[in-house]
C-alpha cells in the first residue's frame, strides 16, 4: 500500500469517527442552546439506545432493521421521559441544580443497565454489512462510508428542520428569549421536549453507527463517547448546530491523525487538552457568539 | 479527654482485630470442610496407617470466598480429585494422603497465616496459592522452611525467580504457562505452521499481560527470522482501533498477533477486516470466549494457545466425566486441570521420597520432594511435566483454531 492510500484511509477513519462525535455533539449543543444545560446524561442514551438494538436483534432475533428503528424510536422516547421526569421540574432552579440532576441521570441509567445486563459487554450482531470497495489502489471500508453518509444526511435533515420549519423557528426562538418566545405565543415546553426529542434521536442514530463500527454495548460506552462529543461540542462553540458538527469532525480526524502517528496512548490525552485549550483561549469556541448578559 | 478518647480509639481496635481473627476463625471451619470428606476417608485408615507410618499432609491454599473464589474453588477440587483418586488406588507407600486446605480470600496476608498455620500442621507440599499476590507472598515465607510448593495458577514471573537477587526459588514449581512462553510458543507457532515471514503485534500498552506477551513474541521472531514490520498500541478502554489497523494494513504482515483479553479481541478483529486486513491473527489464552465477540467470517482461521481444551484428549475426557460425578454436575475449567496436574507433580515426588524411605515432613523429605520435582517428568492432562532453569514447566500448549464461529481444539504444540 501506498503512502497516499494509508493517508486516505485514515482520512476515513477519521471522519467515521468524528461523524459520530458530531451526532452526539449535536444533542449537547442543541439543549445547551434550549436551556443552558450540559446534559451530561446524553452519552448514556447513546448505551441504552445500544442495548436496545441488541435486546431486539440478538434476544429477540428480530431483523436489523427492526433493531434500528426501535433504537431510534426508544432513545427519543428516552430523552422526552428523562426532560419530562428530571429537567422540566427543576426549569425554574438555579442552573447548578439542573446540571448536578443530569449527572445523577447519567450514574443511574450505567447502573440500571448495569444491574439489567450485566457488566461485560454484550456482542453486537452486525447491523450494516457489506463488502469494502476500491478507489483506486485504496479500501474504503463499507461501514465507514455509511456512518459518514448517514450522519451527514442527518445534519442536513437537522439544519433544513431548524432552519426551515415552523418548528424549528420555535427552536431558535425559545433559545434567544425564553421569556419573548413565551409572550409570542409559542410553547415553550412542547418546544423543549421536541428538541430533546430531535437531540435523543440523533444519540440513537448515533447509537447505531457507533455500534456497527465498534459492535459491542456495555454499561460504561456512553460516558467516554459523550465526554469525547462535550469536547467537539465546546470547540464547535456550544449551542451552534454547524459548530457541534465541525467540532465533531475536528475531534474526530485529530485522534485518527495522532494514533495514525504511533502516539496512540495520547489520544485522549490530546483530546482533553483541546478542551483546556479552548476554554482558556477562546471559550466561545469556533463559532460561538459572545451573548452579552443583560442585568 | 484526649486519653480517654486515645483508649477509647485503641479499645475499638482491639476489639476490632478480635473480631477480625474472630470472624477469620470461624471462616476457616467451613474452609476446611472440603478437606473433611478426604480427612474422613483417611481418618479409619490413619488409625490402620499408624501401622504403616501414618499419613502424609499435604496442603491446599486459595481463594475459596471473595472475588478470586471462582479459581480458588477450581483449583482445590482439581488437585483434591487427583489426591482421592490416589487414595482410593491405597495411597502412596501404603500411606494415605491428607489434605490441608485453608481460605485465603486471595489477600497475601491471609495467605501468609494460613501457610504458618498449616506448616504448624505439619504439611510436607503445599499445593497453591492461586492467584499471583498471595503466592508472592507467600514463596518468600516456604522458602524458610524449603516448603515444596506448586502454584497451578499463579503466573507472575517473580514468583520461581526473584529478579532482585537473581536466585531462582528452587522450592517453588509452577503448572501453569508464564505469560511470555504463550509469546515465545506463538511466535513458534507462525513460524513452523503458518509458515509466516512478517508480522504485526497491537497489544494493550501499560498491561503486563500484554506487554509480557508482546515482548516475548517479537523476541523470539527476531530469534527465527521473522520480520516484525509494525509493532501497535492502544490504551485501556479504547474502542477504536481502526488507525493503528490502518498503518498494520499498510504493511501487510502474514500474521497479526493480539496478545489481549477477548473483548478487545473481538473488537480488534472485527475492525481489522473492515480496514482491509486478511492476515491470519493470533493471541493468547486471553482469547478464550472471543467467539462470542467477533462474527464467524472475521475470526475464521485465527488462532490462539491455551492451557486446556475441553474433550481434546482422552485422558481430559476421564477427568471430566470424574470432575463432574464428584463435584454434582460442575464442569472443570483450566484451573482444575492445572491443579490437578500440580497434585500429580507433587504426589510423583512424594513417591519418590517415600522410596529413599524418609520420614514424611523431615527436612531432608521435603529436600527429596523438591529434588524429584525438579528431575522427574510426570505425566499430566497438559502432556509431559519437566521444569526448566526457573522451575517454570516445559509442556506443549493447546492451539485452539476458531472455525466456522467455534473455538475448536487444532492440535498440541
Amino acid at each position: 500500500m501506498s503512502v497516499f492510500s494509508t493517508i486516505v484511509s485514515q482520512l476515513f477513519n477519521g471522519l467515521q469517527s468524528g461523524s459520530i462525535y458530531a451526532l452526539v455533539a449535536l444533542g449537547y449543543s442543541m439543549v445547551y442552546g434550549i436551556i443552558m444545560l450540559l446534559n451530561f446524561a446524553h452519552g448514556d442514551i447513546i448505551m441504552v439506545g445500544a442495548y436496545i438494538a441488541w435486546i431486539m436483534m440478538t434476544m429477540l432475533g428480530l431483523p436489523p432493521v427492526i433493531g434500528i428503528i426501535a433504537a431510534i424510536a426508544g432513545c427519543t422516547l428516552l430523552g422526552v421521559l428523562i426532560e419530562k421526569a428530571a429537567y422540566s421540574p427543576l426549569r425554574k432552579s438555579p442552573r447548578l441544580s439542573l446540571l448536578i440532576t443530569a449527572i445523577g441521570i447519567s450514574f443511574f441509567l450505567e447502573n440500571i443497565s448495569q444491574l439489567i445486563m450485566g457488566a461485560g459487554a454484550k456482542a453486537m450482531p452486525s447491523i450494516i454489512s457489506g463488502s469494502n470497495f476500491r478507489l483506486g489502489t485504496t479500501e474504503i471500508s463499507f461501514v465507514s462510508t455509511v456512518t459518514i453518509v448517514v450522519s451527514v444526511l442527518s445534519m442536513v435533515l437537522l439544519t433544513f428542520l431548524v432552519q426551515k420549519t415552523k418548528m424549528g423557528k420555535g427552536m431558535r426562538a425559545v433559545s434567544e428569549d425564553m421569556g419573548a418566545a413565551q409572550l409570542m405565543g409559542i410553547s415553550v415546553n412542547k418546544t423543549i421536549s421536541f428538541t430533546f426529542a430531535v437531540g435523543s434521536a440523533l444519540a440513537g442514530i448515533g447509537a447505531v453507527l457507533y455500534c456497527s463500527a465498534y459492535p459491542q454495548a456495555s454499561p460504561t460506552m456512553g460516558s467516554m463517547l459523550g465526554l469525547k462529543a462535550f469536547v467537539a461540542a465546546v470547540l464547535g462553540g456550544i449551542g451552534s448546530i454547524p459548530g457541534a458538527m465541525i467540532g465533531g469532525f475536528a475531534i474526530g480526524l485529530l485522534e485518527a491523525l495522532v494514533s495514525a502517528l504511533g502516539l496512540s496512548v495520547w489520544k485522549d490525552g490530546v483530546v482533553f487538552a483541546i478542551l483546556i485549550v479552548v476554554l482558556l483561549v477562546k471559550p466561545t469556541g469556533i463559532m460561538g457568539r459572545v451573548i452579552k448578559e443583560k442585568v | 479527654m484526649k486519653k480517654i478518647l486515645c483508649i477509647a480509639l485503641v479499645l475499638i481496635f482491639a476489639f476490632g482485630a478480635l473480631a477480625g481473627c474472630g470472624s477469620g476463625g470461624t471462616n476457616t471451619t467451613p474452609s476446611a470442610s472440603p478437606s473433611a470428606s478426604a480427612d474422613g476417608s483417611a481418618s479409619p485408615s490413619a488409625s490402620g496407617g499408624a501401622a504403616n507410618g501414618g499419613t502424609i499432609k499435604i496442603g491446599i491454599l486459595g481463594p475459596l470466598t471473595g472475588e478470586a473464589a471462582q479459581y480458588g474453588i477450581a483449583v482445590s477440587h482439581g488437585a483434591q480429585l487427583y489426591i482421592d483418586q490416589i487414595n482410593d488406588a491405597g495411597g502412596i507407600n501404603g500411606k494415605k494422603i491428607e489434605t490441608v486446605v485453608y481460605d485465603d480470600k486471595g489477600d497475601p496476608t491471609e495467605s501468609v497465616n494460613a501457610f504458618s498455620r498449616m506448616v504448624d500442621e505439619g504439611i510436607t507440599g503445599l499445593i497453591g496459592p492461586v492467584t499471583s499476590k498471595p503466592t508472592l507472598a507467600v514463596v518468600d515465607e516456604a522458602l524458610t522452611y524449603n516448603m515444596p510448593l506448586i502454584t497451578a495458577s499463579a503466573t507472575a514471573a517473580a514468583v520461581t525467580y526473584n529478579a532482585d537477587t537473581q536466585t531462582v526459588n528452587t522450592n517453588v514449581f509452577r503448572t501453569c504457562f508464564i505469560d511470555p512462553f504463550q509469546g515465545e510458543k506463538m511466535a513458534q507457532f507462525a513460524n513452523d505452521v503458518l509458515k509466516a515471514k512478517t508480522a504485526a503485534v497491537i497489544f494493550q500498552t501499560g498491561d503486563d499481560y500484554s506487554v509480557g506477551l508482546k515482548d516475548a513474541f517479537v523476541a523470539k521472531c527476531e530469534e527465527l527470522g521473522i520480520n516484525v514490520v509494525d509493532q501497535e498500541g492502544y490504551s485501556k478502554g479504547d474502542k477504536d482501533f481502526k488507525s493503528q489497523l490502518t498503518n498494520i494494513n499498510s504493511k501487510s504482515p502474514d500474521v497479526v498477533f493480539s496478545p489481549n483479553y477477548y473483548e478487545d479481541d473481538g473488537m480488534l478483529v472485527t475492525q481489522a477486516r473492515q480496514a482491509g486486513i486478511k492476515a491470519t491473527f493470533m493471541g493468547g489464552d486471553g482469547w478464550n470466549n472471543v467467539s462470542k465477540y467477533a462474527s464467524p467470517a472475521d475470526l475464521e482461521g485465527s488462532v490462539y494457545c491455551s492451557g486446556y481444551a475441553s474433550g481434546s484428549t482422552d485422558e481430559i475426557k476421564a477427568f471430566e466425566a470424574a470432575f463432574t460425578a464428584k463435584y454434582s454436575g460442575e464442569t472443570p475449567d483450566m484451573f482444575s486441570a492445572q491443579a490437578y496436574d500440580a497434585a500429580i507433580v507433587l504426589l510423583d515426588a512424594i513417591k519418590a521420597a517415600e522410596e529413599k524411605g524418609l520420614e514424611a515432613g523431615s527436612d531432608d523429605y521435603k529436600a527429596a520432594v523438591i529434588d524429584a520435582m525438579k528431575n522427574t517428568t510426570s505425566v499430566g492432562l497438559g502432556g509431559k511435566y519437566s521444569f526448566d532453569e526457573y522451575n517454570n514447566p516445559i509442556k506443549s500448549a493447546v492451539i485452539m483454531k476458531l472455525a466456522d464461529g467455534k473455538e475448536t481444539f487444532s492440535q498440541m504444540f
